[in-house]
């Protein structure tokens, strides 16, 4: 083992830092990612961390990645080892070949390391010491110097970290030299000390494009911004907080009267979740566009005012930043586990529209179609993201917004009409898809008011308990969310180079790793058609695809391979030919699991002639 | 719940307010409510108040939760939208109806159960946000709908009509009120309609976070010997500290009082309010005062009833989040959306 080889790859390759949440790791990590962008070489970095503030260990995982797989790959090339307390674990998942970085000032015994890897010990509390004396410099300065140390083993461009350094601190010229001569600190000291660069390497590319680096919080607040949310109620919670942050920085930039100063939006932090989606009920039956933000637990309380919506039909805009459950489940870890629980939330017969943004471009995107969705169905639109997505930086094509664009406000009746002598009934299904006239509270002095309630009532809004005039109700739903398939964004259908009668179903952050996993699948010689589902109620196109195939993958993060549940449950499909691929120990998926479990499936499904077996 | 279709005719004397409307003009459906239940005096004091400031009806949203009193506003200001919403949690509504327009008149509708049990916690947060409101409970301290237990405002030692005797301390909605902040705080008597119809129209000019406590007896399941919330109970223990008139565009020196007995507080909108004074003690300004003076008298088993404290300066919600005076729900596209040249610098400074 000791003679394996010292792995080797340019711009293909997994760094893992190993931090002690608190301690400023993150802005020197991120810092790293960008200045590899810089290179023009796409990164797919990942924070892991604990639900913790200070003190327990937190990772950020950077993936470099020429060929642009952007989900997590598995396993580490290069450990940064900053944590004692994680030190044995970190140094043991290290691919063999692998690198260890250490802050080697104090000497560690040599069972505390591996042979069949390349060990590198920068001394940089030593370095830091020496030149620092303010703790809290200490702390910070350090993170840079390792920064330092990493360019020249990976071979980087200085100038572009320092390019990075002057962006970030511009008009702090102080705190801006600081950095700079902390980077060249490390950097000297590497070169100076240390064979450079080693066996992984950046070299510059042309791979990243147009593309941008956004968290899917932060992307799907600025949809709510664009798709012109005036009212957002929220309670914090991991890992959505970050979405209400956000909409409220991107409120205070491009929301602002610029005569006045007056804000055109308003903000709650609500006391409890059922307050928020109270306040968001009673701002979109007030005709303003509202929505709050929230994960598992929130929702689990949300429920009630979800089947109100569902049944006196409100419009509401819930985005879900899914994290591992069940119960309080593990906060800050990723899944896919609340399909189910938001597809079918509340008491009685109800179903919910959901979308599934890949990645934060389409958070974007669908967190400003979820307002115009919710207004014209009249009902709760759910923005399923995840931490996977939510939380992390992820290179996406840049945001769009066509200017001609008018806002989908939903059948209203106004003052005219009702002067016009139309005729009013809230639960009238003029137009044969479901849908009915609503009009907003103050509309007219003696047309158009009406009673909204949770209870039952006849097409007119009149309190009535009779079987026909409720089930006509119930069935006019049923008609709207029919017309809902066709509203919502359809799925993506991509076939194999040749034939085949095997397909395979995924949605949200399972995308990237997906789309890696075909090409593990083709060079062991599977072939496989994909479909991503965008959003539920499924689009017809979801049942051709399941016709035309003998088996069908679906791959999600959940135990219970919730989608799939869903597509049984509403194509009425035998679930046999339905293969559930879940992942769900709150780790982002990898193209390496999906292609490991659909790869064996497959082979187990492929006969061996019996001639050829006993020979 | 109405299936008796209400008439329209009326007498073609009726007076007409300010704005030409008749007090039918005010009214709903008729009430599916016991006959003789308090909530239904409340309804007609609200009709009252109403009539009298010469509102439009249709620019007032009516919110309730859900119970006895939630049902009540299906049975005034039929032309108003209403909204029978979740139990509990009629303030969270309210407060993003009132968010998204801030030109309507917000009434909110609730009973004891709904605002002292499983909705304090959306009663307390309406009220130390601030939100423009008026908060009636119409509370009978008992749930009716569901026949006859106990709520969290029966008073410890009260008896059930089945004869059980209440071990839980109650909680008095005024008090905690007053604790949160609340800008307007009153306590009246649905058995009472000359104390209250004033109380609930200086309520809705009031610009603030109102919140009126009318004790109203369940004729049904809480009007026995042994109630603290039945007729007789209340009419005994009943301790007005002052009445009062609401002058709308009316010069208050032309009423005739006795002097020194009366107090004019003018409120942020222009509206007056003439407070005859009971308790000559007695200040409605004194946040504190009113506490202590609550307390004392709940000690001695009285219900203190009347204007308990006003603050005409106060500040609502929209006033705290700095809102345009637009309402929101009325922003389009071209006021709230950035546009792409916005977008493509945001672009750039995410590379």
């Amino acid at each position: 083992m000791s003679d394996k080889k010292p792995l080797s790859s340019v711009n293909d390759f997994v760094v893992r830092f190993a931090n002690v949440n608190g301690s400023g790791s993150a802005s020197a990590n991120e810092m790293f990612a960008r200045a590899i962008l810089r290179h023009g070489v796409p990164v797919s970095p990942r924070n892991i961390f604990p639900s913790n503030i200070q003190g327990l260990p937190t990772w950020y995982e950077v993936r470099v990645t020429e060929a642009g797989h952007l989900g997590a790959r598995g396993g580490v090339d290069m450990m940064v080892a900053m944590n004692p307390q994680t030190w044995d674990k970190d140094v043991a998942g290290i691919e063999p070949g692998g690198y260890l970085f250490y802050d080697s000032t104090k000497p560690m015994p040599s069972t505390k390391f591996r042979d069949d890897i390349t060990v590198i010990g920068v001394p940089l509390t030593a370095i830091t010491n020496s030149t620092y004396t303010d703790p809290r410099q200490r702390q910070l300065f350090k993170n840079i110097i390792y920064l330092g140390a990493l360019s020249a083993l990976l071979e980087m461009d200085p100038k572009l970290i320092e390019q990075l350094i002057g962006e970030q601190y511009k008009g702090k010229e102080k705190l801006l030299s600081s950095n700079v001569h902390a980077l060249h600190l490390g950097r000297d000291w590497a070169l100076q000390n240390l064979k450079c660069p080693i066996g992984l390497r950046v070299k510059k590319s042309d791979k990243v494009g147009d593309r941008i680096f956004i968290e899917g919080n932060s992307a799907a607040a600025l949809g709510a911004v664009y798709g012109g949310a005036t009212v957002c109620a929220w309670y914090p919670i991991t890992p959505s907080s970050s979405v209400a942050e956000a909409f409220t920085a991107h409120c205070k930039k491009y929301r602002h009267d610029p005569e006045t100063g007056k804000a055109k939006y308003a903000i709650v932090q609500g006391e409890d979740e059922l307050a928020s989606i109270g306040i968001v009920i009673g701002a979109s039956w007030n005709g303003a566009r509202a929505f709050t933000a929230t994960s598992g637990p929130g929702i689990s309380l949300m429920t009630e005012f979800i089947g109100l919506s569902y049944f006196a039909e409100i419009p509401a805009v819930i985005m879900n930043i899914q994290r591992a459950g069940p119960s309080t489940g593990m906060p800050t870890r990723t899944q896919q586990c609340d399909i189910i629980a938001c597809a079918y939330a509340s008491h009685g017969d109800t179903k919910h529209v959901l979308l599934f943004p890949e990645d934060p471009a389409e958070a974007f995107e669908f967190a400003a179609a979820a307002f115009d969705l919710a207004e014209r169905l009249q009902t709760t639109i759910f923005l399923m993201l995840d931490l996977d997505i939510g939380m992390n930086h992820r290179l996406c094509r840049p945001l769009k917004w066509d200017d001609s664009r008018q806002y989908d406000r939903g059948k209203v009746m106004t003052a005219e009409m009702l002067e016009e002598g139309r005729d009013f009934g809230r639960y009238l299904d003029v137009d044969g898809d479901g849908i009915p006239y609503r009009t907003y509270p103050g509309t007219h002095p003696t047309k158009g008011s009406y009673f909204t309630r949770g209870t039952s009532r006849d097409r007119y809004a009149r309190y009535s308990e009779e079987g026909t005039v409720y089930a006509d109700n119930m069935q006019r739903l049923v008609r709207k969310f029919e017309t809902a398939q066709d509203l919502v964004p359809r799925p993506l259908q991509a076939n194999a180079e040749r034939p085949t009668k095997y397909g395979v179903i995924y949605f949200g952050s399972t995308s990237p790793a997906m789309d890696e996993a075909i090409g593990l699948l083709e060079a062991r010689g599977h072939q496989l058609d994909r479909l991503r589902i965008r959003a539920f109620p499924f689009h017809s196109s979801v049942a051709s695809f399941l016709a035309e195939h003998d088996f069908v993958y679906v791959v999600e993060q959940n135990r219970d391979s919730q989608l799939r549940q869903l597509i049984v449950n509403e194509n009425g499909i035998d679930p046999v030919r339905l293969v559930p691929i879940v992942h769900y120990d709150g780790t982002p998926i990898t193209a390496r699991f999906i292609a490991k479990a659909i790869g064996d499936h497959q082979d187990h499904l492929k006969v061996t002639p019996l001639r050829k077996a006993v020979s | 719940m109405t299936y008796i279709a209400k008439p329209k005719f009326h007498h073609p004397g009726l007076k007409k307010n300010d704005l030409g409307y008749t007090h039918r003009d005010y009214e709903g459906k008729i009430s599916t409510l016991c006959a003789g239940c308090g909530h239904d005096s409340i309804t007609a004091s609200i009709i009252e108040a109403c009539y009298e400031l010469s509102i439009e009806p249709h620019r007032v949203a009516k919110i309730s939760g859900i119970g006895c009193s939630s049902k009540t506003p299906d049975y005034f200001l039929g032309n108003s939208h209403g909204f029978n919403s979740v139990h509990g949690r009629m303030p969270s509504v309210l407060t993003g109806a009132n968010l998204a327009n801030r030109d309507l008149i917000y009434l909110g509708v609730s009973g004891d159960g709904d605002s002292a049990s499983i909705g304090f916690g959306q009663f307390a947060h309406s009220i130390r946000r601030g939100v423009n409101m008026t908060y009636i409970v119409e509370n009978n301290g008992v749930y009716g709908l569901t026949k006859g237990q106990f709520s969290a405002t029966a008073d410890r030692g009260s008896k059930s009509k089945k004869g059980v005797t209440n071990t839980d301390n109650a909680i008095d909605l005024v008090a905690i009120a007053l604790q949160l902040g609340a800008t307007f705080v009153a306590r009246s008597f649905s058995g009472d309609k000359t104390q209250l119809v004033p109380l609930i129209a200086a309520a809705i000019r009031h610009k603030g976070a109102s919140f009126i406590d009318v004790i109203s007896p369940c004729i049904a399941f809480n009007n026995h010997a042994g109630s603290t919330k039945s007729f007789d109970y209340v009419r005994e223990h009943n301790d007005a500290v002052n009445r009062l008139d609401v002058l709308v565009g009316r010069d208050p020196i032309a009423v005739d009082y006795a002097p020194g007995t009366v107090q004019v507080v003018e409120q942020h909108d222009g509206s007056k309010i003439a407070l005859r004074k009971i308790d000559a003690d007695y200040d409605p300004h004194d946040r504190l005062g009113a506490q202590t003076f609550l307390a004392k008298h709940a000690a001695k088993g009285q219900i203190v009833t009347g204007l308990l404290y006003v603050d005409p300066d106060a500040e609502d919600l929209h006033a705290h989040l700095n809102t345009v005076e637009t309402p929101l729900n009325t922003l389009e596209a071209d006021k709230l959306c950035p546009g792409s040249a916005v977008l493509d610098k945001i672009n750039a400074s995410l590379r």
